[in-house]
């Protein structure tokens, strides 16, 4: 059953693209539009968008890029560990939860060398998994989608995506402990 | 608290560089990932306007409209703001179903396309609406159904069961949206998250 449902998803992803491209011209021939006008119309916005996201990409990324080289991490690891041991989340794993919300590259290397060291069927190996695939990488969804629309002041939203960042991650830990463990 | 937190990564990392010795390393990162994030954005450029090109297609032809108020039930209660026909809930419902999906290529530029049509009904450019931090609560609790890059990595590192992983993530990924969705209609209501009009005239018109 649950392998049936891989391959089903597998195959929506591999044909979801094609379908899309084939079916919404499709879709406007029979409306009388006259596609090829509103693609370009529509894609002549693309490199607007693109350029405006820059000066937000250009701040986030270095802001992440020298707290990661300076190996500040690891005293943040150090520090917290006390912490998140409390609820179930080992030492090991930490410098993963904490890379997940600041950089996907950076989360994908320390979930790839977890998976090297460990196993990838061993315990942290399986909660890195877990942790790597539910959530996102918020500082870049933040600095991408606002940029592309030159919104300054972010309100709630970092601290609303960090929430989001701590109950999937800890569920990631519970779920592994639960099934696993 | 984006501006605090900003500056506390690069102070952070400049002194714990400039201790440990790290500061060669802190200064390449510096100009590497400056130039990395041009490279990312102008990489965009091309998949932006293949995606923005076909939804303005869908946009002309009324099929935008038409998902908007089919999914109306689950979009009017998430987004209150947000007219039930606007382009922009066809937006956002075309990035989440990309996102499901894991089609990231083409869920980055129709999640642009939504903030710019959220930006339209935005009446304070330079600040994040409602609509729009919910929205970006959603994305960024990621919604993936099958996570691709992770199985193809423990394919790599030569798991017994590659796709073990795929039942957990989904609980811990719905988890994680759920709590998305109350924290930003919680904190919307704080009083430090509210917006603060620059000029008087718009507090009156408020």
């Amino acid at each position: 059953m649950f392998d049936t449902f891989i391959d089903f998803m597998t195959g929506v992803s591999k044909y979801a693209i094609p379908f899309i491209l084939l079916s919404i011209p499709l879709f406007g021939v029979i409306k009388k539009v006259k596609v090829y006008e509103s693609f370009t119309d529509g894609a002549k916005e693309g490199f607007q968008t693109a350029i405006r996201i820059i000066p937000f990409l250009v701040a986030m990324l270095v802001a992440i890029g020298v707290f990661r080289a300076s190996g500040a991490m690891d005293y943040l690891v150090d520090l917290a560990s006390p912490i998140t041991r409390l609820i179930g989340m080992p030492g090991e794993v930490l410098p993963m939860a904490i890379m997940r919300p600041l950089s996907g590259g950076g989360a994908n290397g320390v979930m790839t060398e977890i998976i090297n060291t460990h196993g990838a069927d061993s315990l942290y190996g399986r909660m890195v998994s877990i942790m790597q695939g539910s959530t996102e990488t918020t500082f870049y969804v933040l600095a991408v989608y606002f940029g592309s629309v030159a919104i300054k002041k972010t309100r709630h939203a970092l601290p609303v995506g960090l929430i989001a960042d701590a109950v999937g991650l800890v569920t990631a830990v519970l779920v592994a402990r639960l099934m696993f463990g | 608290m984006i501006n605090l937190v900003w500056f506390l990564l690069l102070a952070v990392g400049i002194i714990v560089g400039a201790v440990t010795g790290n500061i060669d390393a802190v200064t390449d990162a510096a100009i590497n990932n400056a130039r990395t994030a041009v490279d990312i954005s102008l990489g965009l450029i091309g998949v932006m306007a293949l995606w923005l090109g076909i939804m303005k297609i869908a946009e002309d032809s009324g099929l935008i409209k038409f998902i908007a108020r089919a999914l109306r039930f689950i979009m009017i209660p998430l987004f209150p703001d947000v007219p039930a026909d606007h382009p922009a809930m066809g937006a956002m419902i075309m990035n989440m179903a990309a996102n499901v999906l894991g089609l990231g290529n083409a869920a980055t530029p129709l999640g642009l396309k939504a903030m710019q049509e959220l930006q339209d009904l935005n009446p304070h450019k330079d600040t994040a609406s409602n609509a729009m931090v919910t929205f970006l609560a959603i994305n960024t609790s990621s919604v993936t159904l099958i996570p691709a890059s992770v199985i193809a990595i423990r394919v790599a590192a030569g798991s017994a069961n590659p796709t073990e992983i795929i039942g957990p993530t989904i609980v811990a990924t719905i988890a994680s949206t759920i709590a998305a969705i109350i924290a930003v209609k919680l904190l919307q209501k704080l009083p430090v998250f509210q917006i603060k009009p620059e000029k008087v005239e718009e507090i009156v018109n408020e």
